[in-house]
């Protein structure tokens, strides 16, 4: 039930995409690529640790909705947040079919909740166009390290490190809010 | 003197290492199958254990050790035939080594005759004296043919050498077989005691073998008298050789070299030749005898029907009948240090298996919950053994990062001491329970807050000499610090003799800094308890010790952030008394596991009290803000972990729900309302921080049977959350500060 998938297996459902794995050099970076409806983003390689298949969660209390929770990845305790929510599509109705990209950012390990995984790509640096100035709402532009187009699809290129830092005041005020008493009174 | 007493206990240790070494490698020495990295091993741990114990002058114990060395060596350079018995004797040997070692490290001198009947046994098989028995065994082949014996003087050799040298040529001949195309000669060179008056040199004959192939030498120093005795011209040695050396060597080349001497001395010369490469050719002796090694009692049994030649052989079979005493383990043991240095990541690796191990038994438990029950009255009995034995492995598993308090609280003296030169009063520190063990992370944690409090109690509770000897007390203040374990958790109590707190201070102080609604009325614990609100100071004067009004509520979030509780208990003019409570390890804690909604949540077993379902006549709406119940003749008030925590279908009614009255480390009482209590079980507790950050009424999460993860609830927290909820209410705050305050209930 928490089944994993190696990395190698999940390029192969795409025999078109540019998997050349073998033709890494310091100008180019490797990115995996996953939907999240009709979208589709990036995150380095390098910092992806696993990916499995979506497990039940414990919910954490009065946090912001795209903090999904929290699983065990082998004895120890990581959150998983939730891709759609955090761009403001709303918490997403998770199936079995749904995936966890677990990263790695510095010491801290966490998942990322997305619709399924597609593509492994390496992407030249040059070829990344920087994003066009998004509305500031839900996602400011630290979040996005850049735009790549593969074939014909855009890829959203993520930085991790800033996408869910959870030291990050919003996460905080959020906690301040605490939105279910709201509810509850 | 301390250093030299320091290398001593060193070299007690390595000795006590060494004597180990020597005794599995003793173990593993079998007849006929002799690993020479095996015996060097042992020799160079005998030899250690002589040369160390030459250093510090434990003459008997080196004298001894000599004696064992020198059979290891005979072992190493095959001139002692291994048998059962020498492995009996030898391990005999290294036990009475231990004991030796222990005499010496008591400063004893060891009763006289300790070692005598081991070192005859020792120089019995150095003389081969035990040569014959090995043959003894019924189920042992026939030894080889006695080779021949070529001698100057048949008559006179046998007067001369006595049985001893002989037999050391036939066991040797008798144990270790000749490399093919060789021969084995054994010299006995006795020379006259006048020898070197004609100008020879023994020396020069011994080098002359030597050449003629590989050439083992012994010296016999028997004759040699006491120093007294002693006429320096005169020679008292005597040798046996060893040579193998090729075929084309013959026996005249070998009395070539004593030529010029050989009417000034005794030689004995033997002959063996490699055994022929025939099936039916007898193998060697030292091919291990099973009759021997299996069972050591058929030996003797079998030893009458071929009699000993030598009578000193007679000892060694008698001893190796004798089972190896146990008393020798336990000498042993006397000396053998009761402490291990251990990394401590292998012990924190232990403590995590031993953690996934407890929730590996709970995730069976509740599999096994499922079936059918009267069906697995055996997997259930098994399973309650199992727990069982979990929790006494963790329980041993935590001692084993067990530290007794002594090392913190041996730092208090100094402090006190300090504090009171400071202060100008007169302070007295008793100190009691040391030796309570508490995990190791506890008991660096306990360094701060400790600290901050001694200092708080003199400061602030203790008065000066003048004004202690004004109210009738003695003028020295006495703080006791002690420490016990109480119903799994160690308490840690600071007592003074001091004036107490001086509650309408405090009080009004909390009121002046806007940390309590002025015309509040608080109970006289409450107001005890201001003082570890933060912020909060009564000093008049900023000193240099305490006053800043850091100290107290740093020592709350110290010992909250352990898991631990702390009450202040205060009568004015008599002192007052500061309660630690810690949990005794910070890896597993007991837990009730509690569900509300889809979720499920543990809560520490320390903070629950009894759960109970009230009936709607017990609750009661407080001025319309919360809820409270009538729960043995006090009002507690409810807090319903669902509206805490926003959990959607949980049970709201709390006629139908439970309530778990859960008490906070002040002492103060909460009801829990939640929708089932589940059981109870030990947890494993896990860092939510790791990879993500603290939250709110909640201490650390674990790991269920099912895999899942559960929060452990942190009830103080819990109490501060539904706190602040009610200053979000449309009521005005009870407190303006962002920090949350105390107020009546």
């Amino acid at each position: 039930m928490s089944s994993s998938t190696a990395l190698a297996t999940v390029g192969g459902t795409r025999t078109d995409a540019r998997t050349d794995v073998m033709a890494v050099n310091a100008a180019e970076e490797q990115y995996v690529t996953f939907t999240v409806g009709s979208e589709e983003y990036g995150v380095n390689i390098l910092s992806v640790r696993e990916i499995r298949g979506w497990t039940p969660e414990s919910r954490l209390p009065n946090l912001p909705d795209y903090v999904r929770g929290v699983i065990n990845l082998r004895g120890i305790i990581i959150p998983i947040f939730d891709l759609r929510a955090r761009f403001g599509g709303g918490a997403t109705a998770v199936t079995k079919r749904h995936v966890v990209v677990v990263i790695q950012v510095g010491e801290r390990t966490r998942g990322i909740l997305v619709d399924a995984i597609s593509d492994i790509l390496t992407i030249g640096h040059d070829a990344i166009k920087p994003p066009p100035d998004v509305d500031g709402g839900m996602v400011g532009a630290e979040y996005l390290s850049g735009l790549y187009t593969a074939d014909d699809r855009m890829v959203t290129l993520l930085c991790v490190e800033k996408l869910f830092s959870v030291e990050n005041s919003e996460l905080d005020s959020a906690t301040r809010a605490l939105p279910a008493l709201e509810r509850a009174s | 003197m301390e250093d030299l007493s320091r290398f001593k206990q060193t070299y007690f240790d390595e000795s006590a290492e060494l004597l180990e070494v020597a005794e599995s490698g003793l173990l593993r020495l079998t007849p006929g199958e002799v690993d020479s990295d095996e015996v060097n091993a042992i020799f160079r741990a005998v030899h250690s254990i002589k040369g160390g114990g030459g250093a510090f002058g434990f003459t008997e114990l080196v004298a001894f050790a000599h004696e064992f060395e020198t059979v290891m060596d005979g072992v190493r350079n095959n001139t002692v035939p291994v048998t059962t018995e020498l492995v009996d004797t030898l391990i005999r040997a290294n036990d009475l080594l231990g004991q030796m070692l222990a005499y010496a490290r008591e400063g004893d001198p060891a009763p006289a005759g300790t070692t005598d009947g081991t070192v005859a046994a020792l120089r019995r098989h150095l003389s081969g004296g035990d040569a014959p028995q090995v043959q003894a065994p019924a189920a042992a082949p026939a030894a080889p043919a006695p080779a021949p014996v070529y001698a100057d003087d048949e008559d006179d050799e046998a007067g001369l050498f006595g049985d001893a040298m002989a037999a050391i040529a036939a066991a040797r001949a008798a144990e270790d077989p000749v490399p093919p195309g060789k021969l084995r000669w054994t010299i006995v060179f006795r020379p006259r005691s006048d020898l070197l008056m004609s100008g020879n040199e023994p020396a020069f004959m011994l080098r002359a073998l030597r050449r003629l192939g590989d050439a083992t030498v012994e010296c016999h120093t028997d004759a040699l008298p006491n120093l007294q005795n002693l006429e320096a011209e005169l020679l008292h040695l005597s040798w046996t050789v060893t040579l193998i050396a090729d075929a084309d060597v013959d026996l005249d080349k070998i009395n070539d070299v004593f030529e010029f001497v050989a009417d000034d001395c005794d030689i004995r010369i033997t002959a063996e030749a490699p055994p022929p490469a025939a099936p039916e050719a007898p193998p060697p002796v030292t091919d291990p005898v099973p009759v021997a090694t299996a069972a050591p009692p058929a030996v003797v049994a079998a030893v009458p029907e071929a009699p000993p030649k030598t009578p000193g052989a007679d000892a060694p079979k008698a001893e190796a009948a004798r089972p190896r005493p146990n008393g020798g383990g336990a000498e042993h043991a006397g000396l053998t240090s009761h402490t291990i240095r251990v990394d401590l990541d292998k012990i924190d690796r232990l403590v995590n298996m031993v953690g996934e191990m407890v929730i590996t038994q709970a995730m069976i438990a509740e599999h096994v919950r499922e079936l059918p029950p009267g069906e697995f009255q055996e997997l259930l009995e098994g399973l309650e053994q199992l727990a069982q034995h979990t929790r006494e492995l963790r329980e041993s598993v935590m001692s084993i990062r067990a530290q007794p308090v002594s090392s913190v609280f041996s730092r208090m003296p100094r402090l006190v001491r300090e504090c009171a030169a400071t202060t100008g009063k007169e302070v007295q520190l008793v100190t009691s329970g040391e030796t309570t063990e508490v995990d190791k992370t506890v008991v660096e944690n306990l360094v701060d807050p400790l600290t901050h409090m001694i200092r708080n109690s003199i400061d602030h509770g203790l008065e000066g000499p003048e004004e202690r000897e004004r109210v009738g007390k003695p003028r020295a203040g006495t703080v006791h610090l002690s420490a016990q374990h109480r119903s799994g958790r160690i308490v840690i109590e600071i007592t003074d003799d001091g004036r107490g707190i001086n509650r309408p201070k405090v009080l009004s102080k909390a009121i002046e800094k806007g940390l309590v609604q002025p015309g509040a009325t608080l109970s006289d614990e409450e107001i005890d308890n201001l003082i570890f609100l933060p912020g909060f100071s009564t000093a008049d004067q900023v000193s240099n010790l305490s006053g800043r009004g850091v100290g107290m509520d740093v020592v709350r979030r110290n010992i909250t952030s352990l898991g631990g509780r702390i009450g202040v208990y205060s009568t004015p003019g008599e002192g007052s008394r500061f309660v630690l409570s810690l949990p005794l390890t910070l890896a597993v804690l007991d837990g009730m596991v509690i569900s509300v909604g889809e979720e499920r949540f543990v809560l520490p077993l320390t903070n629950i009290v009894e759960s109970l379902r009230p009936k709607a006549a017990d609750l009661h709406g407080l001025v319309g803000k919360c809820d409270v119940m009538m729960a043995r003749g006090e009002y507690v008030r409810l807090v319903y972990l669902h509206q805490l925590f926003g959990i959607p279908g949980a049970v709201a009614d709390p006629t139908r729900a439970l309530v778990v009255l859960v008490e906070t480390e002040d002492g103060s009482r909460l009801g829990l309302v939640v929708d089932e209590v589940l059981g109870q079980q030990q947890v494993v507790i896990k860092s939510l921080e790791a990879n993500f950050r603290r939250l709110d009424g909640v201490a650390a999460a674990t790991i269920l049977g099912d895999g899942r993860v559960a929060l452990i609830l942190d009830v103080a927290g819990l109490r501060e959350m539904s706190r602040h909820m009610d200053s979000r209410a449309p009521r005005p705050p009870v407190a303006a500060l962002p920090a949350p305050a105390l107020e009546p209930v």
